[in-house]
């Protein structure tokens, strides 16, 4: 890409982001019933998303390394579940704090904690499979056949288990403000709600994009150095 | 259908010359108990908690002893044989029945001492061991696949561990709720929500496995 449009990207993304951290704190109101705590909202449901999304990627090129066999998938994988693990514990953070801030405690066992524990302890199990094996090709294919397996609880966690234990728990009045249709979020919250996943979402790709950029140079540099050798 | 046979009745004969992953199993079972049974003493303990306290048994006794039948192959050194005589799909069917069956047997003993010990009464038996069914079957597949992961690797007990929790987290959480309807009374239903889903939840990390296990046994 041109080198400018980058540096004008990146500058878009900067302002992005300043504009919704200030909206945040500043221009957006209040939900009813949230108050104050409407702010974490901003930030806590974005960074929830982004560490599925990325866990969806890593499943994704964890198929594509078993499909072709090329080490450049694995190394693909490995780096957008680091990226995830590191926007689950920040959405894990956020979270127990909303909690304890709303119900007062730090962490309630509710269906959508229960499920970003179980992604984090995901990501700690794949990262811990990865350093238990020394060959390269050994450690690409048993990760990825690890990250496939774990992908099968994810649908559990995210569809069956919010619609067995509903009534267990106040989380209905946060669901209540996804739903875009009612009365939950009115206008200004929607644009800043919508900015920052947006941003976020900006922010998750570039940081890959620069990632996949550092790999493939790796690789070349590993190629020439072969070839001379 | 004949080479799982063939490869079950291998590991049983295996198994019953060394008893290695009988004993790991059933003692960790039973030694549990124990010591749940004597630190709680003289109280009662409410039905909610004692549903919890047999499925935690379970699950860490299971852990404990799945990891055996693949690391039997490596030390041994039949594992290349057994890839050269078999396809991958019997392999991984014939240890999936038997880690079936070992989990079985143990289910078999560590139940009804539970229910003597804790002194309590099941309501709705049906339900409990279609539960206890149903999840032995789902415990049995998620450790078997892991378990094969984890055979050539450095560190394999904590490893396994860390890596089969959240593969059978679910059947944990689902085991408990199903196991607490159970033992209250007045709820003779069988087909609970919970039931559907541990059953789809069965089936899924079946086929889940039987798919993957392919690309970790041929290399």
């Amino acid at each position: 890409m041109n080198k400018n449009i980058k540096l004008i990207g990146q500058g878009l993304l900067f302002i992005l982001m300043t504009l919704v951290i200030l909206g945040a704190f500043l221009y957006a109101g209040f939900v009813p019933g949230l108050e104050g705590l409407t702010r974490i909202l901003y930030f806590h449901v974005p960074m929830s998303w982004i560490a599925t999304l990325a866990f969806l990627m890593g499943a994704y090129y964890s198929i594509q390394y078993l499909r072709k066999r090329e080490l450049v998938y694995d190394l693909y994988a490995e780096s957008v579940n680091q990226l995830g693990i590191i926007f689950a514990l920040l959405a894990t953070i956020t979270g127990s704090i909303w909690a304890k801030a709303s119900w007062g405690a730090y962490w309630n066992w509710d269906p959508r904690e229960t499920s970003i524990f179980i992604l984090l302890l995901i990501y700690g199990a794949y990262f811990s499979l990865r350093s238990a094996i020394e060959q390269p090709d050994k450690k690409a294919r048993l990760a990825a056949v690890y990250s496939l397996l774990a992908f099968v609880t994810v649908p559990f966690f995210i569809f069956i288990l919010p619609r067995l234990y509903e009534t267990l728990h106040p989380d209905p009045i946060i669901s209540e403000q996804f739903t875009v249709k009612k009365g939950g979020m009115t206008g200004r919250i929607r644009l800043v709600f919508f900015s920052s996943l947006a941003a976020f979402t900006v922010i998750f790709f570039w940081i890959m994009h620069l990632k996949k950029v550092v790999i493939d140079l790796n690789l070349k540099f590993q190629k020439l150095l072969d070839k001379e050798n | 259908m004949h080479r799982i046979l063939l490869v079950f009745l291998k590991d049983v004969k295996q198994e019953l010359r060394s008893k290695a992953a009988i004993n790991s199993i059933l003692l960790f079972a039973i030694v549990t108990l124990t010591a749940v049974s004597f630190s709680i003493g003289t109280f009662t303990i409410n039905e909610d908690i004692l549903a919890a306290l047999l499925w935690i048994i379970i699950l860490f006794s299971s852990m404990s002893g799945f990891s055996h039948v693949f690391l039997k192959e490596e030390e041994s050194h039949t594992a290349d044989t057994l890839k050269l005589i078999t396809q991958p799909n019997d392999v991984f069917m014939g240890k999936f029945i038997f880690n079936l069956v070992l989990l079985s047997v143990v289910v078999f003993i560590v139940v009804p001492l539970f229910i003597a010990v804790f002194n309590f009464e099941i309501h709705n038996i049906l339900l409990f061991l279609l539960c206890l069914i149903l999840g032995t079957i789902s415990l049995s597949s998620g450790g078997t696949i892991v378990a094969a992961l984890i055979a050539k690797a450095s560190s394999r007990g904590a490893l396994f561990s860390v890596l089969a929790f959240p593969i059978l987290l679910p059947v944990l959480i689902l085991g408990i709720t199903i196991t607490r309807i159970a033992f209250k009374e007045g709820q003779n239903v069988i087909l609970v929500p919970e039931i559907q889903a541990l059953f789809a939840y069965s089936v899924i990390l079946i086929t889940a496995s039987i798919l993957l296990f392919d690309f970790i046994w041929n290399d």
